[in-house]
């Protein structure tokens, strides 16, 4: 697995690590039923914490996006392979989204900032429980 | 990962007069790799000591391995079973790095030789060189495989990656965290590189003179440190009277920066209050964390 963890960040590193994992799966690098590397060799590998993969596994499991098969290992789960799956139907929304935006006449900038400004909404909408509502 | 393997509850040690802790505690979790940070003089070799039985402390007690450091016996004890480097250490002038090795081994049960070989090959220490004609960077790395191959189930290190290249840093890292990978060994080490501790510990303790000033688990620290941005509607101050938590508002016209150092919840919900407000939100890195408590306290 080609990783790329940034332990200087401020996000948490079992964060990042799990966050990889979903994106190698969503890509399709990781495939339903593929074993992931034990504990121990990908800890070596990436010089990190090995208590810091074992926590990004778990949570993975716990999200079931992995599956742990007893003295076997981790494995990539059929659940988290349709994952995948809705990621690239959500994928050619966004497409679409973007074409018709296009034809509006709309800059990149415009559309970017029309994206985050509703996520900025959405975001603030789900912290103040719905009260904006 | 629960047990506390070194244990230390409101340390004092003075010298001549001039404290050097002052009331410091310390909870290391069995498993961990275990950062243990602060500026030069805020007593982390003190400290270091004091775990060691090399000195005993004026108030407050410390256990490693649930027994009384500073206690004759029990430190003897203790010692057996812990792989320990520092900086400080004399090592025999008339031997050569096999030699060393040799006779270091005699003294543990538990040594590795298969560690040991590995180490020697790694570090790429010339086996017959004298100990005197070894360059700075050769002795720590000496130090080290010393620690490392005792088969001890709790290192402590006092910045063992000093004066190495970033290559020799990387490797020593590496066998660091392979070996808690391996078996679960404790790594409890003292470090001003900042960037090798956030790649490695899981857990950190930020001391300043003679105290603890931030504690615990880097994961949980990233989370409950942040940077806020905030954009409000409305001129002059930010009408709002912040919770405890929060560190270096500076305001620029409708703009507030901030520092929150914990309270994270209460303070997202007192800036989204703000009228017509916009958040964003920025990770901190240890540095900061670092600097910040340095200074505030």
């Amino acid at each position: 697995m080609i990783l790329r963890l940034n332990s200087s960040s401020g996000v948490p590193i079992y964060l990042q690590l799990m966050e990889q994992i979903k994106h190698a799966i969503e890509t399709g690098a990781l495939k339903a039923g593929d074993q992931l590397p034990t504990i121990r060799k990908l800890a070596e590998e990436l010089v990190m914490n090995p208590n810091t993969v074992v926590r990004a596994y778990r949570e993975l499991q716990h999200e079931g996006v992995i599956e742990v098969r007893h003295g076997s290992g981790a494995y990539v789960s059929e659940l988290a392979a349709s994952g995948a799956r809705v990621t690239r139907k959500a994928q050619s929304i966004v497409q679409s989204a973007l074409e018709r935006l296009a034809s509006f006449g709309l800059t990149e900038d415009e559309v970017r900032r029309l994206f985050e400004n509703e996520l900025a909404q959405h975001r603030s909408v789900k912290v103040m429980g719905g009260k904006d509502e | 990962m629960s047990e506390a393997i070194i244990e230390a509850r409101g340390l004092h040690k003075s010298f001549k007069g001039t404290p050097a802790l002052n009331g410091l505690d310390l909870d290391v979790p069995a498993g961990s790799i275990f950062g243990f940070l602060g500026r030069n003089g805020a007593g982390k070799t003190t400290t270091i000591k004091l775990l060691m039985g090399l000195l005993k402390a004026d108030r407050g007690d410390a256990h490693v391995f649930g027994l009384r450091a500073g206690d004759a016996s029990a430190s003897i004890e203790i010692r057996r079973r812990i792989g320990f480097a520092t900086e400080e250490k004399e090592l025999y002038p008339y031997m050569t790095v096999a030699q060393v090795i040799r006779f270091t081994r005699s003294f543990f049960p538990r040594w590795r030789d298969d560690l040991a070989e590995r180490y020697l090959r790694l570090f790429e220490l010339p086996a017959q060189r004298k100990i005197p004609a070894l360059s700075k960077g050769m002795r720590s790395k000496l130090m080290l495989l010393l620690a490392m191959s005792h088969g001890a189930e709790l290192l402590v290190l006092d910045e063992p990656t000093e004066g190495l290249d970033p290559a020799a840093v990387e490797g020593v890292l590496r066998e660091l965290v392979a070996l808690s990978g391996a078996d679960g060994t404790t790594i409890f080490f003292s470090s001003h590189q900042l960037s090798e501790v956030e790649q490695i510990a899981d857990h950190v303790c930020i001391i300043e003179r003679g105290a603890t000033v931030v504690a615990g688990s880097l994961d949980d620290l990233k989370l409950q440190y942040q940077r806020l941005r905030v954009v409000f509607a409305g001129d002059g101050a930010a009408p709002v009277h912040w919770v405890d938590g929060v560190q270096h508002i500076h305001q620029e016209g409708r703009t507030v920066e901030m520092l929150v150092s914990r309270n994270l919840d209460a303070i997202l919900q007192q800036a989204h209050a703000l009228p017509g407000a916009s958040v964003e939100r920025f990770p901190v890195t240890l540095k900061e964390i670092f600097l910040e408590q340095v200074r505030s306290s």
